[in-house]
């Protein structure tokens, strides 16, 4: 079966064949990043479709043991829709660079579909190197200073993560003998929790770096800065689905199939979502800064994710993969709000704008929306997933479900004080010539509102559908 | 074995804290041909003649191919930036060889518990099988990151797409 591959190979025949023949038309590197992720985002849904129905993983063996699971499969097609959202966005905010950043954007999709496609931590390993070198070029692809020093610090954050991955990688190989992710896991189930010295400091490496590469808390301060100052579009990737797939998609995976969903790593990670639930609401309610706003907000969000994942349970990883596919659409549909606010008023400060939902109605809409679904209001996409989680945590920890309850309330704050500061309240006198974006950032806006709407009325059929097969 | 870890300690020190970029190119050189000799003398004779191909060599001119596409900084620039990295850079030797310190105290006393007597031994077979024959999608993965690092070097010293 060759579609495993297909997702590496395709993207790499594009790159080779945008970079090898002389194109007039330096638009078309953006194109063929859509066209490219368009099909990946079909190929997705195929594999998702014949796994669920054969109730088989689909493989791969042609260069390299890939394999495409139900998991695999969702976060492949996320990976697809938001390479092809970037890619529309580009088109609208990219000028000078626009060959390169399709180019690059193409090393970025294959990087990450390599991550969810391994089964080995040293093959995880090489590929998230990769998304950390892709996602490096697209954060400073402008070359402009503020951009090189959000690029640098994260890559000095990213490179300290992948040294510890190394590390305890190379302490898992001395003691299972191997490093594929069903050979660690066998050699973890025999020793029936009575782990050694190395085994503790190998899953305790692993998991600081997977954090690192997630953004959370304490390891969350690269977040902001390269957010905040890489172009519009490289911002709605990080967001939507780089630190999702390099950290949380890998530490999801590594927690279940490699460390089995060990209870002491569970409450570690608890923990760590607790706080970043916690310090990301609140680094959130004291920005001026529209993108570094949001930024903070993606570390309080994907602090629900972790928790759900914490939880070690069935219900708590659907509902994390819920919050995943939501934080995904609602979160890429916000940065591309920002991106269309920033372009039309040239600056990112909200407290110089205001009264610009009159000027710009398909922004304001569509961000109220994201935040909407962002804060769980029903009935969004965002409530169904939040309420999932919370039920796995109830059937855990009461007290750290009643927790993530009332931190939410700090989301819905950050909400209020964005559409307050930007959207609402008088004009500025300075913004009366604004007026709203139009073309592919407008394209945008309506088919991510449209996601964040109609995933929010299907998810409770996704939940019937997996009570009648047993799974919740 | 002492002298060769004290040299590879100060060799990278060496390549962050001089400032002519080609010099710590040639430190990290040295580095790396150090790490090969320790590897050699570690019975790892496959990961030296690695380390010394890839990293003193491919890695040396890569490095030194694309300094070669910089500009050299004015006197002026050179003058500013010279008391700035003085000022952040004075505290880093002391820094690493105090942590060096703390950290050999702290696993010394603990070193015999690291591997539990039951481990299996990591066999030469193990090693071809796993870091030989099991890398076919690594090497996708490599192929992948020389195009990032080709697509690099065009977004960062290539003149502006044309229009």
């Amino acid at each position: 079966m060759l579609v495993p591959f297909l997702f590496i190979g395709i993207p790499l025949a594009a790159v080779v064949i945008l970079n090898a023949l002389n194109w007039k038309n330096r638009w078309i590197s953006l194109w063929a990043a859509v066209a490219v992720s368009v099909i990946q985002l079909g190929l997705g849904v195929w594999d998702l479709v014949r796994v669920v129905s054969t109730g088989t993983p689909v493989s791969s063996s042609f260069f390299g043991n890939f394999t495409v699971d139900s998991f695999a499969a969702i976060v492949l097609t996320i990976i697809g829709l938001l390479g092809c959202v970037t890619a529309l966005v580009a088109t609208g905010t990219i000028h000078e660079s626009r060959f390169s950043f399709g180019s690059a954007l193409l090393v970025l999709l294959m990087g990450m579909n390599g991550v969810v496609m391994v089964r080995d931590v040293f093959s995880l390993y090489v590929f998230i190197e990769v998304t950390g070198a892709a996602s490096f070029l697209l954060i400073a692809i402008d070359k402009k200073r503020d951009e090189l020093e959000g690029a640098f610090k994260y890559y000095l954050m990213s490179a300290l993560a992948t040294v510890m991955m190394l590390l305890s990688v190379a302490f898992l190989f001395v003691l299972s003998g191997g490093t594929s992710y069903d050979g660690i896991a066998a050699y973890v189930a025999s020793l029936n929790g009575n782990y050694p010295v190395m085994l503790n400091a190998a899953i305790l490496l692993f998991v600081i770096a997977l954090s690192i590469k997630s953004g959370v808390v304490p390891f969350h301060t690269w977040v902001p800065d390269a957010h905040s100052s890489a172009p519009s579009p490289v911002s709605v990737v990080l967001a939507g689905v780089v630190i999702k797939v390099s950290g949380v998609y890998a530490l999801m995976r590594v927690y279940r199939d490699v460390f089995l969903n060990d209870p002491k790593i569970g409450m570690a990670l608890a923990i760590l979502a607790i706080a970043s639930i916690l310090v990301g609401a609140l680094g959130a309610i004291g920005q001026s800064d529209i993108k570094r706003m949001l930024a903070f907000s993606s570390v309080s969000q994907i602090g629900y994710i972790i928790l759900g994942v914490s939880t070690g349970s069935m219900l708590g990883f659907v509902g994390a993969l819920m919050h995943f596919f939501n934080h995904a659409t609602f979160k890429s549909l916000l940065f591309t709000d920002a991106a269309a606010v920033y372009h039309q008023t040239g600056t990112r400060d909200m407290d110089q704008m205001g009264g610009l939902g009159a000027k710009m109605p398909y922004t304001s809409v569509s961000s109220i929306i994201g935040l909407l679904s962002m804060s769980g209001i029903p009935p969004l996409s965002g409530f169904w997933s939040k309420l999932v989680i919370v039920i796995a945590v109830w059937q855990v920890s009461p007290g750290l479900a009643i927790a993530a309850l009332c931190l939410s309330v700090l989301t819905l704050g950050y909400f209020l004080i964005l559409q307050k500061k930007v959207f609402f309240g008088k004009l500025n006198p300075a913004m009366d010539a604004v007026t709203e974006v139009g073309g592919s950032l407008r394209f945008v806006e309506v088919l991510l509102s449209a996601i964040n709407v109609l995933a929010g009325l299907l998810f409770p059929v996704v939940l019937y559908y997996l009570h009648m097969r047993g799974i919740l | 074995m002492i002298l060769l870890l004290a040299g590879l300690v100060i060799s990278a020190l060496a390549v962050v804290m001089i400032r002519d970029l080609l010099k710590a190119a040639v430190s990290l050189a040295v580095l790396s041909a150090i790490l090969t000799v320790i590897l050699f003398l570690l019975k790892a004779p496959l990961a030296a003649a690695f380390e010394l191909s890839v990293c003193a060599g491919l890695i040396t001119v890569v490095f030194i191919s694309t300094i070669s596409m910089t500009k050299l900084r004015t006197k002026e620039e050179v003058a500013k930036h010279q008391v700035e990295r003085r000022r952040r850079f004075r505290l880093l030797p002391a820094i690493v060889v105090a942590m060096l310190c703390a950290g050999v105290a702290l696993m010394l006393p603990h070193l015999g518990q690291m591997i539990p007597a039951g481990v299996p031994q990591v066999a030469a077979a193990a090693d071809t099988a796993v870091f030989w024959n099991q890398r076919q999608a690594d090497l996708l993965g490599q192929i992948v990151m020389v195009l990032a690092g080709v697509l690099g070097v065009l977004i960062f010293f290539k003149e502006s797409d044309k229009p």
